[in-house]
């Protein structure tokens, strides 16, 4: 019987996991498998991000805030290991509140995503954070960049991360154009991340959304019953 | 640059795939992609059918390996032209799945394939069923496979509508085969969709110059 277990395929569909038979937070890491998506318009950024934090089959948090601020205008997106993405944010935010001060001025966006890239390249065998740096400055306006695992940085006018983003490509290429304006950036964001959330067994829970432009940040938060629906099938 | 990638667990040529069966008033589409490749590496066939027909009015689609999709499809088209003979009448869509549903469960230890399964029949009309690789069979009015699949759930759960037209759902099927393939570096090529009613069976071929275009394209 042994033998043969090892050779089963390991794709199988099964009603319930085999931890089931045992709780296994006591020995699995706080992750947050997540679902983050930001997307740029003409004058700012949205930002959007599930709230369910696990520990293995665990949901430790069902309210979690992933969207930290970094600065005024400048907010990030965290999904991976919750301890490596807060510690990180913490680390980026004083970097750049110091860089701020020196400056006297509001610093740029394109700073941050450098600040998150220099920590998260330089300690990338440790680290597992995937994260979202969106914001707005006065050069180049709202900015989204992405800093996936490993310490890439590239600018995307709309990006997805965390484990429930693969089942948003589709939907987020097929709906996304350049040009959109704030209400539909939000609405787009809202019908992906319910859609990602409906999928993903590590995403769920409420969705927080956050606008960023020059005149401030305005947050928003969508309960249970307002979440986006869609047919049943 | 170090190169970093999903460790394909399928040996030999594998179907890394995107695989579509969707019902419409009055009939049903399945689709798919057209690469075989072997471990995401080396692209060995840019344009093979995975749509294969296992009677008159019922067909399926095949992921995982490729060698062990084809060999339980000969044994199944086999095992149904009999049946067929013995109850002197077509087959019913759920029999060919429940054929496929058994090879693939009796033998999982072994195969690395699963199956969707669309057609036709008098009793019930157009169906869908899924024989997944551990030996599950279920039905459902839309399904998505393959390594693709993944990343069209979100379009699929938000675009798909019962009752659709023939036309709507043939756009359906195409775009979110087409999505999937923009990517899932192991499916490409072209997109093969059969539309399978009550009068008949046709095949449509989208080649790679008519596919629907996305915005970073």
């Amino acid at each position: 019987m042994a033998a043969t277990a090892s050779m089963m395929p390991i794709f199988q569909q099964q009603i319930s996991s085999k931890n089931d038979l045992v709780p296994n937070w006591t020995s699995e890491e706080v992750s947050t498998g997540t679902t983050i998506m930001a997307v740029e318009y003409d004058g700012g950024v949205v930002i959007g991000a599930d709230s369910r934090t696990t520990t293995g089959a665990y949901i430790a948090n069902r309210v979690t805030d992933k969207l930290t601020r970094i600065h005024d205008r400048i907010y990030c997106c965290r999904s991976g290991s919750a301890a490596d993405t807060q510690a990180i944010a913490e680390v980026v935010s004083y970097q750049l509140g110091f860089h701020s001060i020196e400056l006297d001025e509001r610093p740029l966006v394109e700073t941050a995503a450098n600040l998150f890239r220099a920590s998260c390249y330089r300690y990338r065998e440790e680290l597992m954070a995937g994260i979202l740096v969106a914001g707005w400055d006065r050069r180049k306006g709202g900015q989204v960049y992405c800093v996936p695992i490993g310490g890439m940085l590239v600018r995307q006018p709309v990006a997805v991360g965390g484990s429930g983003s693969s089942y948003i490509y589709g939907y987020m290429d097929s709906n996304y154009k350049p040009g959109l304006d704030k209400n539909q950036c939000l609405e787009l964001t809202a019908s992906a991340l319910a859609l990602a959330m409906e999928r993903d067994g590590s995403s769920g829970g409420v969705i927080r959304l956050a606008s960023i432009s020059e005149d401030g940040v305005e947050r928003r938060v969508l309960l249970g019953d307002q979440l986006p629906r869609f047919s049943t099938h | 640059m170090e190169k970093h990638y999903t460790e394909s667990k399928v040996k030999g040529v594998s179907t890394g795939t995107t695989i579509l069966a969707a019902i419409f008033d009055g009939g049903v589409v399945i689709g798919s992609d057209s690469r075989a490749s072997i471990g995401g590496e080396y692209v060995s066939s840019k344009t093979i059918n995975k749509v294969v027909q296992v009677h008159d009015k019922i067909f399926c689609c095949m992921a995982g390996s490729l060698a062990d999709a084809q060999a339980v499809i000969k044994t199944a088209k086999f095992q149904l032209s009999f049946h067929c003979v013995q109850m002197e009448s077509p087959p019913l869509v759920i029999a060919a799945a429940s054929v496929l549903k058994e090879l693939c469960y009796k033998h999982k230890d072994e195969l690395q394939a699963g199956f969707i399964t669309a057609g036709w029949d008098k009793k019930k009309g157009p169906q869908v069923y899924v024989a997944s690789l551990g030996g599950m069979l279920i039905s459902q009015s839309v399904t998505i496979g393959g390594s693709g699949s993944t990343y069209i759930y979100g379009y699929v759960d938000a675009k798909y509508k019962p009752d659709m037209t023939r036309e709507e759902c043939q756009q359906f099927a195409t775009n979110a085969i087409a999505l999937a393939m923009g990517r899932d570096n192991v499916s490409g090529g072209v997109v093969h969709l059969v539309v399978i009613t009550e009068k008949g069976v046709e095949h449509v071929v989208v080649p790679g110059d008519k596919l629907p275009r996305f915005h970073d394209e």
